[in-house]
């Protein structure tokens, strides 16, 4: 609820302006920083531990893969207030389009990407179409419905997506004649990252374009939306279909991932909590949310997974306490904290120069 | 913005220390070896530990698998360390949980061959998460001994990867051949509708024509239904002498508790993958007369003297019943072949060998006797076991009672 009431809270109407174009600065800075961050992490890594940053690499490139996932997903649940618990479907449909065009039917990877795209879009407005005009736990229930469905239809078409046992041999991604062979770490990451890059600035300029506000304004009050003449179906259709979108490509990109094997696992209901997850975590309506939660999410994981039995106690207790403390997830808690941390230095240097 | 009290900014501060602390900390050592017993392994001498890397689904669906699993290998290296180690070395297998995930497999793999320089990994426990990591130890170039049974690890052969788990095709070849001594010819198929299920169904239509065995029926569930009477009506209905169940977990306990109900006369087949001690909970009395294939070490009281592989199968029972003060089972059992094969490969090939040189040794192995079987690998054979791995089990009063 922090989300409402910051953006509620009242201001000079001559500054809003104003306001609003110092965020949108201040917004071009911090995409910048993340871009250079990305940019030099795999240098950093390989000065400092050369001999195995390849694993690292290796962990980042999924969590670019659950950035996409978690981002697509926050434009549905922060922006258009819709939530989805099937959002795996989408990410299993784009996965296994591409898998099986390219590894059954021997199709370009970038066309499979297409068409994986468009099918999976399909099928979300198809979807989305009668399903937005429920809400609450009715649009809940509805997609979970589309989540079990599409895991049981990857689980038991068998002879098209070789059901449990998997999808094999799916061929590596190529760009202007350069595959990206599954042990090229540095390459793929780059690839998936500009991938994640080039997503993260779409999301940025459409939030705060006239559908991202609308969206917002549906996500306070859809009534209130209704009466100012905002479609509002229409913009829950449209964001449910973009983010559909979001996660389509995800799965191309998991696809032909250094794994080149294809299981129904990833795209079970498991996953689809799991990014609902990394998106309430990491501060839903807010631009690095998703990227904080994917990146703790995916972090804790890692790290956890040495203490076999007791992995999943601490990250319960862990998200327990997050929430407990910063209920508008990490992104808003760190930002309330440094703010508070600034207000503390400057009041007690202030004190001493009295 | 919202207003948080110190208190709350304390615990968070905490919570994230706690993170960054574990992150910096790395693995801890102890942790993984001293679970579940916590009885301090004392390094054998100052040499470097040699490092053997293994995956498990000790979590998640699959841990009934992983967990015996993890049990035994933990178990083996303490009883290695214990008695010198390898050639004064210590051994160390560093335990990984994959979830019975494939992204969690392959991370995990990764993380052991990069980041702990493993020389060789035994598991997954699973079939799925076996190939995810398929691709990537094969250019990675470390040897893979899977603990998962499906056909498509080791066929076509990889360089890297091998396989400890009797497979489909020879527990099917068994129940074939077993019929045609009996002389049944004419036999009714219900197979899950599951990745394990459709795998067997394969290898029963495949084999069923050398065996001169003519299929009356073929019927489907799927694991989560909880009524076979349709489907066993249907084959009720046909002159079929036997019926042959291929599934895991409950539904085929229900399929025998629904002959039973019936009172279908003709023998009812199950497939290795049931042959545990939850079957016969879950059919109760109808599990009396069902037949199938299973490894050795359910009927280890009653297995003839003459028996090969009867010492060793001996030695892991007790050996785990001391430790852990419960039964061992055949997923163990994988776990026990895997680490020994590896075990044994190094001492062949020196403990300083490298990662090529134990692979070429994993596969010069000959003549292992293991829990599953004798094992004997070649440069086309990375499975390396034969159909008589199998004994013919059946259940008589709710005991296991070992047929041939």
């Amino acid at each position: 609820m922090a989300a409402v009431e910051e953006r509620q809270a009242p201001r000079e109407p001559a500054n809003e302006a104003e306001a609003m174009a110092h965020r949108r600065r201040m917004q071009k800075v911090q995409l910048g920083v993340f871009l250079i961050i990305v940019a030099v992490l795999p240098l950093v890594l390989q000065a400092m531990r050369p001999n195995d940053y390849r694993y690292y690499l290796h962990i980042l490139v999924f969590i670019g893969l659950n950035l996409i996932l978690a981002t697509g997903l926050n434009l549905l649940m922060g922006y258009a207030g819709q939530v989805s618990l099937g959002h795996a479907a989408f990410y299993g449909l784009g996965a296994y389009t591409s898998g099986i065009l390219t590894a059954r039917y021997g199709w370009n990877p970038w066309a499979a990407m297409l068409a994986a795209l468009v099918l999976t879009c399909f099928v979300a407005w198809l979807v989305g179409k009668p399903a937005l005009r429920l809400k609450g736990h009715y649009l809940a229930m509805a997609t979970l419905g589309v989540g079990i469905i599409v895991a049981v239809v990857i689980r038991q078409w068998t002879s098209l997506t070789g059901g449990s046992a998997g999808l094999l041999q799916i061929p590596s991604m190529t760009l202007f004649g350069f595959e990206f062979k599954s042990n090229m770490d540095t390459h793929y990451y780059y690839f998936v990252w500009a991938f994640v890059m080039l997503l993260t600035i779409i999301f940025a300029n459409l939030v705060q374009s006239r559908p991202g506000r609308a969206l917002r304004a549906l996500h306070d009050s859809e009534l209130a939306a209704q009466t100012l003449g905002v479609d509002t179906a229409g913009f829950k259709v449209r964001a449910f279909v973009v983010s559909a979108a979001y996660a389509s490509i995800a799965g191309t990109l998991y696809a032909h991932s250094s794994m080149r094997f294809l299981s129904p696992t990833p795209f079970d209901f498991h996953t689809s909590i799991a990014l609902l997850v990394m998106v309430v975590l990491g501060g839903q309506g807010t631009l690095w949310g998703p990227v904080v939660g994917a990146v703790t999410i995916t972090f804790i994981n890692e790290t956890l997974r040495p203490y076999t039995n007791y992995d999943i106690v601490v990250y319960g207790l862990l998200l327990m306490i997050l929430m407990i403390v910063m209920p508008g997830g990490l992104a808003r808690g760190l930002a309330a904290l440094w703010n508070w941390l600034l207000d503390r230095f400057s009041r007690s240097s202030q004190g001493e120069q009295q | 913005m919202f207003r948080l009290n110190r208190a709350m900014y304390l615990v968070t501060a905490v919570a994230i220390m706690t993170i960054g602390l574990m992150a910096l900390g790395g693995c801890p050592q102890q942790e993984e070896t001293a679970d579940p017993a916590p009885a301090a392994v004392e390094p054998v001498t100052d040499g470097e530990p040699i490092k053997i890397g293994a995956l498990f689904a000790v979590t998640g669906p699959g841990s009934s698998l992983g967990e015996p699993e993890r049990d035994t290998a933990v178990m083996l290296e303490k009883y290695i360390n214990e008695n010198g180690g390898l050639d004064g070395r210590e051994v160390q297998v560093i335990v990984r949980d994959t979830k019975g995930l494939e992204t969690d497999a392959l991370t995990a793999a990764r993380e052991l061959v990069e980041k702990e320089n493993v020389l060789a990994i035994i598991g997954p426990s699973r079939s799925g998460t076996t190939l995810a990591v398929v691709d990537y130890v094969e250019q990675a170039e470390v040897a893979l001994i899977s603990c998962a049974a499906a056909r498509a690890i080791t066929d076509p052969v990889k360089k890297w990867v091998f396989q400890v788990a009797p497979g489909d095709a020879d527990a099917v070849q068994r129940i074939y051949t077993y019929m045609g001594e009996e002389g049944i010819s004419r036999v009714a198929l219900l197979t899950e509708s599951s990745g394990y299920g459709i795998e067997g169904l394969k290898q029963l239509q495949e084999q069923a024509s050398a065996h001169s065995i003519e299929i009356v029926a073929t019927e489907e569930y799927a694991d989560t239904d909880t009524d076979m009477t349709t489907q066993l009506t249907r084959i009720a209905g046909t002159d079929a002498q036997a019926v042959v169940c291929w599934g895991i977990g409950k539904a085929p306990a229900l399929v025998a508790r629904g002959m039973g109900t019936l009172n279908m006369q003709i023998p009812l087949f199950q497939s290795s993958g049931v042959a545990n001690a939850r079957f016969i909970e879950a059919a109760g009395e109808h599990a009396d007369g069902v037949i199938m294939p299973a490894a050795k070490l359910i009927v280890l009281d009653q297995l003839p003297e003459d028996e090969p592989q009867l010492a060793e199968l001996q030695r892991y029972h007790e050996m785990f019943v001391a430790e852990y003060e419960r039964e061992p089972d055949h997923y163990g059992g994988h776990a026990w072949d895997a680490l020994h094969i590896v075990v044994n490969a190094i001492e062949r090939a020196g403990v300083d060998a490298d990662r090529t040189a134990i692979r070429d040794a994993i596969e010069g192995t000959e003549g292992f006797v293991g829990m599953g079987g004798i094992f004997t690998y070649g440069a086309d054979n990375h499975y390396g076991l034969s159909p008589d791995s199998f004994a013919m089990v059946t259940i008589e009063n709710g005991e296991w009672k070992l047929i041939e």
